[in-house]
């Protein structure tokens, strides 16, 4: 199992599933109509690590960060 | 890096940098402050942060500018701050002024298209999501 968590204004509780890539990550995430209008301007960070590939490995344990757009200052 | 809760203590905290590189034969500091403005009718910014990644990100900043011989700096504000305070500061120190200016600007630019902070006006003691002035990060739209 690996888990998926939602940063600042998703608003969405933590969840866990299986998957072997974040090919996979996605497909399930798309399944959440809630979803759809965040993730196609998110970044996804894999245990703290920005990441850009879909084909990235998951392995059982790991998180996944959904990061909507950002503004600080 | 340094996190606060609430509004900064700017000038503590450029103090103490100040100090803290009195003797380091830096020609330059360069400081930024971010107020917050009043405007639209806010009490007040708020803003979450995700730390680990906010890390990295700046850890990245150091090893640049560290490159260069240079040192940057900074410090924000989690949750509430009210308008005419601060909760934003950085700053670069470098040998000589050209590095910090050009530094400065290139860290706080990309500190506000990268840096994992999200902000949300505060009105009527409510948290409203600033989505018209956020930006998508670096390779947004990957699962999409």
């Amino acid at each position: 199992m690996i888990k998926v968590e939602f940063l600042g204004p998703i608003g969405k509780a933590p969840i866990e599933m299986q998957a072997a890539t974040l090919a996979d990550v996605s497909v399930k995430l798309k399944e959440d109509k809630a979803l759809t209008e965040w993730l196609d301007k998110c970044a996804v960070a894999l245990n703290d690590t920005m990441v850009n590939d879909l084909e990235t490995a998951l392995k059982d344990g790991d998180r996944v960060s959904i990061l909507p757009p950002v503004c600080g200052g | 890096m340094e996190l606060y809760h609430g509004p900064l203590d700017t000038k503590e905290i450029f103090g103490r940098w100040l100090d803290d590189q009195a003797h380091s034969n830096y020609g330059a500091y360069i400081p930024f402050v971010g107020t917050i403005r009043a405007e639209d009718d806010i009490e007040a910014l708020s803003f979450d942060i995700y730390e680990p990644v906010l890390q990295k990100w700046f850890d990245g900043w150091q090893e640049k500018a560290a490159d260069l011989g240079a040192v940057v700096k900074m410090a924000h504000s989690i949750g509430d701050v009210p308008v005419h305070t601060s909760s934003y500061v950085s700053a670069v120190f470098s040998p000589k002024r050209r590095v910090a200016l050009e530094l400065i600007d290139e860290f706080v630019e990309d500190f506000k298209a990268n840096a994992p902070i999200w902000k949300y006006d505060v009105k009527n003691g409510e948290r409203i999501y600033a989505a018209d002035r956020s930006t998508p990060m670096s390779g947004s739209g990957l699962l999409a």
